[in-house]
């Protein structure tokens, strides 16, 4: 059985987590689209934490047998390891919408440089 | 994809040449190359004076743009330092923005030798291909370089050569030229870094026709490799990892004539 003092932090920290990322989104620090993962996060170690005999029967399955709480940690880490690859996954969109915009930029700039070159030297 | 060519690009003034003659871009990414780009740009005026010159200023912190300007190229200056890949597509829209039909690529450091741009651009007027790269391995060569370098040149031309099902010998080098539909394709999309192996197999992916012509290359003018023994091995699990994605995409259609 799970110690009632691991599930009693476990569910602070969970709910304190959830506070936070409502607070960021609220604050608009935090968009909508990136917080569901966040959000979903939460929710499943809040849920593993209160839910002390879904923890344990959850753990028979995996074949956890000595310490049930672990599979908090595993769940954990399970999303820690999506939201990373989330993150790379957007910064790679990022960076290649920067590359867009940056030839655009310099590719206008070099019109505007010539066209202007053209009409002074049409004036003169 | 919609092109147009414009009625009057700012950039024709200097070749009000002859309709049918094919307008030749060259295109030479630059980043810190205060040094050389200008001996660059006189010499490929040497070589045909009817080439235009684009040197695309990657973010440079020297003077390389206004001396590209000062010898009469059209400087695409970025913003920030988007790394070769990117400056090179910069050339390739540029081309396609203002109605180029070749585009040749000649590195800014005087490695690429514009004495041989007639034998680029030869089988691209001819129609006979849609990509040119300039071997330094396909016959009349002196090249010589580090055991690494080598072997991972080599590495890359089996592998790609496996893809293509034909023999390519030098399937790094930069020194290469490009039909209007392989600017087409290079516009919309090219590799980030260290490009040139994945670009030569996206041409053969869109069945398009690649052909090597023997060139001599140089020692650079000024600066020196980029390739580190890190970055080596970068390169190499880069290309390697792309190509092996690359198998599993679909087959792509041919390309519009654009």
């Amino acid at each position: 059985m799970t110690p009632l003092r691991v599930s009693i932090i476990a569910s602070v920290a969970a709910v304190v987590m959830l506070g936070v990322i409502f607070e960021l989104i609220r604050r608009r620090h935090l968009r909508e689209r990136y917080a569901l993962i966040w959000v979903i996060t939460g929710v499943v170690l809040l849920t593993l934490a209160l839910w002390r005999e879904g923890l344990n029967t959850l753990a028979g399955w995996v074949g956890v047998k000595t310490y049930p709480p672990s599979i908090i940690f595993a769940a954990l880490l399970f999303f820690m390891l999506i939201l990373v690859l989330h993150f790379s996954i957007v910064l790679s969109r990022l960076s290649d919408q920067n590359v867009t915009l940056a030839q655009k930029l310099a590719l206008l700039e070099t019109r505007l440089r010539e066209r202007e070159q053209a009409d002074k030297g049409a004036d003169g | 994809m919609k092109l147009r060519r414009r009625a009057t690009p700012a950039v024709e003034r200097r070749a009000p040449a002859a309709a049918p003659l094919p307008r030749r871009l060259v295109i030479v990414p630059a980043f810190n190359e205060q040094g050389s780009v200008g001996g660059v740009i006189e010499e490929i005026r040497r070589a045909d004076p009817k080439l235009e010159v684009v040197v695309v200023d990657d973010g440079s912190g020297d003077r390389t743009a206004e001396v590209a300007r000062a010898h009469g190229a059209h400087v695409v200056s970025l913003p920030f330092n988007l790394g070769i890949g990117a400056a090179v597509q910069t050339g390739f829209l540029y081309a396609l923005a203002n109605g180029f039909d070749l585009a040749v690529q000649v590195d800014a450091d005087g490695q690429h030798d514009p004495s041989e741009l007639p034998k680029l651009f030869a089988p691209l007027e001819a129609g006979e291909a849609d990509l040119v790269i300039g071997s330094r391995f396909a016959g009349e060569s002196d090249f010589r370089s580090s055991f690494v370098r080598r072997l991972g040149i080599r590495l890359f031309a089996l592998t790609v050569s496996a893809i293509a099902r034909r023999r390519l010998t030098d399937t790094t080098s930069g020194f290469r030229a490009v039909s209007r539909r392989g600017i087409v394709l290079f516009a919309a999309d090219y590799p980030h870094d260290y490009p040139e192996v994945e670009a030569t197999v996206m041409v053969v992916k869109h069945r398009l026709r690649v052909r090597e012509v023997p060139v001599r290359m140089r020692e650079r003018a000024a600066g020196h490799s980029s390739i580190t023994a890190l970055r080596a091995v970068y390169y190499i699990f880069k290309v390697l990892l792309a190509l092996f994605v690359e198998l599993f995409r679909p087959r792509k259609t041919p390309l519009e004539d654009a």
